[in-house]
């Protein structure tokens, strides 16, 4: 009973997305009050729908009923209890549920937030969310029914993946998807605004906290499953440019710029066609990011629900709803509102800057992508695009971007000149010089010495437009916006990423080797020696254990313990590595296959930095919370709207 | 891990063993013949730039496949014979097509691949200097006709 409730809820919320999408739309064109006001009570219909339709599939999952295929084919009953919720979207059924709701909660968002923004645009807003709901909705119903039951009924379930039964995976998904459907309501809008004719401030200061939050969430899910990879899978490798990680870097690095860009739509109402153009582009690459996924397009060890029979209905889903927009666009662009005025040196020209590199560099994670599928196609060769591509192309983009970063923000909206910043300027370049000096003679290597020194440019860049803002009196640093904190902690997260990258990929050392017990390893100056290992079981996996203990100049640093994993239910090996944590440096044991007698294959990892990264990358996040906080984004009341900013585009 | 070695693992499993670990899996790195701890070196560095042809997107380095193993046994055994990093590579290359390399070559169907980045910034650039110049010759934008009739209105009422 409870399988088929849920069914009817998902059924009954694809109807509500159907009417969402058409009615409210009719009645914006046709001016017609009831029709429009439909859309907000249709929105929180569908949102309530879904969530119920979602805690009953839950529901399902947590009271092992077998009878239904998706909890029969993903769960089990031994299975601990986190592991059962997380279940509900470790795949491909469920995972697609999870999506679909959170489409539908960023809709109701519309009517609970967003009281005073002007009718029609909230209607044509919503319809567009509603299309999209139902599109989805449609897939899930159609293609990936979740509640399909399955006859007769199993003794247990298959279990979950192992790979996926972990803390780190188990929020991983929620978490990427909240991110992903976060620039929905931008998509949405910018749809709207262009039906509309017109965007201004007002627009773009509802829009900006949803995509801050997007964005915020975006990077947390990233780089938990970049910890997650790291530790899980053994490689020792934090991003591997494999092509499921750079499909979620896509929506990433286009969202980056939109962040950027609606700032100066909301500021001074330059960049609202591209801002527009970004906001479609930057949702339709989060499709991307969910669906070739699934689509079978892309191979990959990430991939791992993957049904071909099902990807045509996704990338047509996919070519209609971006192909409609960007037409849309093509035809509509035009009427936007414009404001041709810019200057190359201006806050608006480094955010223009910005827009360019990140930009250029999705694009090119795309083509490096999708190139050797391309080349497949057309002639039938096949080749590779791997890490070192990436590598080269990339650096030089991220090193235009930070340049740049650090001087933007000290410079005034509309008009500037750098004559006006000489003296900090020298400053600046002049502590990063040092910096670089003193890594290339501690570290010996060029490139590190140019990342250090960009690094160290960016943050004294960063101190200085400080200073610049505030003088650093404690008055006008109290009276600093959130907005401006934000700013602050985003960009010198980026200078903290940069050196861990950098430490990581210059100083990383790691060798392996099969061992017996008491003997041992040499890495970068540690001595690796395998103590023992050890075999048993444990919930639902047996294991093979290994102690490594690791020691520098004959004192004991660490002792590792790491496990490699046999789940029988899966038939599957899992390996979690064991390590230490330290801010210098990560010390990084694996145990590979092997036994008591032939000795266990010992994957042994010294990498400086690598807590670095991750720090700067949740720093990040956090910044985008903390920019969200800004009053300035907060909405007049409707009788306060002043009317510079609501004039409408001729 | 690959249907291969499951079946291996079979019988294993039958008898409820916890040896399921023991299976016959070539160790990353692992090679049949010695090498100088130079050679190791650049072997692993070269390693890294190739691609296990059977394995998603894993460098033989990384890879458990055993081909990745035969693949890293002959990087090893050509640098040990004198072989240049370039040569090895060629060789690589030769055997196992373009699709080895993790590092696309410069060649006809790649150029789209390696410009398209170059001529995009190049384009940008240009773009964004033009800015300048554009501001330069336009001066600063007045009121349109009708806006001073809104304004002119406005004032009178």
């Amino acid at each position: 009973m409870i399988a088929e409730a849920g069914h009817i809820a998902l059924i009954l919320a694809f109807v509500v997305a159907l009417l969402q999408g058409t009615i409210p739309l009719i009645g914006a064109q046709m001016n017609h009050g009831r029709a429009m006001a439909l859309a907000e009570r249709a929105a929180l219909a569908q949102a309530s729908l879904l969530l119920v339709s979602f805690a009953l599939l839950t529901t399902v999952f947590l009271r092992s009923d077998f009878s239904v295929l998706l909890a029969a084919q993903h769960s089990h009953t031994m299975k601990p209890l986190l592991y059962k919720i997380s279940g509900v979207w470790a795949n491909h059924e469920g995972s697609m549920l999870l999506w679909v709701v959170i489409l539908g909660v960023y809709g109701a968002m519309v009517p609970l937030f967003g009281k005073s923004l002007p009718l029609s645009l909230k209607a044509r807003a919503l319809a567009v969310q509603g299309l999209l709901g139902a599109g989805f909705i449609g897939f899930v119903l159609f293609t990936s029914n979740p509640f399909e039951r399955l006859d007769p009924i199993p003794l247990d379930g298959m279990g979950l993946n192992p790979l996926l039964q972990d803390p780190g995976l188990a929020i991983h998904p929620p978490l990427l998807y909240i991110g992903y459907v976060g620039f929905s309501l931008a998509f949405s809008f910018a749809v709207a605004a262009l039906i509309e004719g017109r965007v201004d401030a007002v627009w773009a200061r509802w829009l900006r906290p949803w995509v801050l939050l997007a964005w915020s969430f975006l990077t947390l899910g990233i780089t938990i499953g970049s910890v997650w990879a790291y530790y899980e899978l053994g490689w020792g490798g934090w991003w591997m440019w494999d092509p499921v990680e750079n499909v979620s870097f896509m929506p990433w690095l286009a969202g980056t710029a939109l962040l950027h860009s609606i700032l100066s739509l909301q500021q001074r109402h330059s960049l609202a066609n591209w801002t527009v153009l970004l906001a479609i582009s930057t949702f339709s690459l989060s499709m991307i990011g969910t669906f070739v996924v699934r689509s079978g397009v892309l191979v990959s060890v990430h991939a791992f629900a993957v049904d071909p029979a099902r990807g045509v209905v996704i990338l047509a889903l996919l070519l209609f709803y971006t192909g409609a927009a960007l037409a849309l666009y093509a035809v509509r662009a035009n009427t936007l509102q414009r404001r041709a005025q810019l200057n190359l040196v201006s806050r608006e020209g480094g955010l223009v800057v910005n827009n360019l590199v990140l930009v250029i560099a999705t694009a090119t994670v795309f083509l490096g992508t999708f190139y050797p599928l391309f080349v497949e196609a057309t002639t039938g060769e096949k080749i590779s695009v791997g890490p070192p591509y990436f590598d080269v192309v990339f650096a030089p983009m991220m090193i235009a971007l930070i340049a740049v970063m650090a001087i933007a923000p000290m410079l005034k909206w509309r008009e500037d000149s750098l004559a006006r910043y000489r003296s900090v300027l020298i400053k600046v370049a002049a502590f990063s010089a040092v910096v670089a000096v003193l890594t290339y003679f501690l570290g010996k290597s060029v490139l590190g010495a140019l990342s250090f020194g960009f690094a160290a440019w960016l943050t004294a860049g960063t101190i200085a437009s400080v200073h610049r803002r505030t003088g650093f009196t404690w008055s006008r640093l109290r009276a600093q916006p959130a907005g401006t904190w934000g700013f602050v902690l985003a960009h010198l997260s980026v200078a903290i990423f940069t050196v861990g990258v950098t430490a990581m990929s210059i100083g990383a050392k790691d060798d392996v080797a099969r061992l017996a017990q008491g003997d041992s390893l040499d890495v970068a100056g540690y001595t690796f020696t395998l103590r023992g290992t050890e075999q048993g079981a444990r919930d639902n996996f047996q294991y093979l254990a290994g102690t490594v203990d690791v020691t520098k100049e004959g004192r004991q640093v660490a002792s590792l313990v790491t496990q490699r994993r046999y789940y029988p239910v899966r038939e599957m090996f899992t390996s979690e590595a064991g390590f230490k944590l330290s801010p210098g440096a990560m010390l990084f044991a694996a145990i590979g296959e092997g036994g008591n007698d032939e000795g266990v294959i010992i994957r042994a990892y010294y990498q400086p930095g690598v807590l670095w990264i991750w720090i700067g990358a949740l720093l990040m996040s956090l910044a985008g919370f903390i920019s969200m906080a800004d009053q300035r984004l907060r909405l007049p009341k409707r009788d306060q709207v002043s009317p510079i900013v609501a004039v409408p585009a001729e | 891990m690959r249907p291969f070695a499951f079946v291996l693992l079979l019988p294993l499993l039958m008898f409820g063993e916890s040896s399921a670990f023991a299976q016959l899996d070539p160790a990353p790195s692992e090679t049949s013949i010695t090498i100088s701890p130079e050679n190791e070196a650049r072997a692993r560095a070269l390693g890294r730039t190739l691609r296990c042809v059977v394995c998603q997107n894993q460098s033989i380095e990384e890879s458990d496949a055993e081909l990745a193993a035969d693949m890293r046994t002959l990087v090893r055994e050509a640098l040990s014979s004198g072989s240049t990093e370039a040569e090895v590579t060629a060789l690589m290359r030769d055997r196992y097509g373009d699709y080895v390399l993790l590092k696309p070559p410069v060649q006809g169907n790649t150029l789209v691949l390696w410009f398209a980045p170059l001529i995009a910034i190049f384009l940008g650039l240009v773009w964004f200097i033009s800015l300048k110049r554009k501001r330069q010759s336009v001066p600063v934008e007045a009121l349109s006709d009708e806006e001073r009739e809104r304004l002119e209105a406005l004032r009178q009422s």
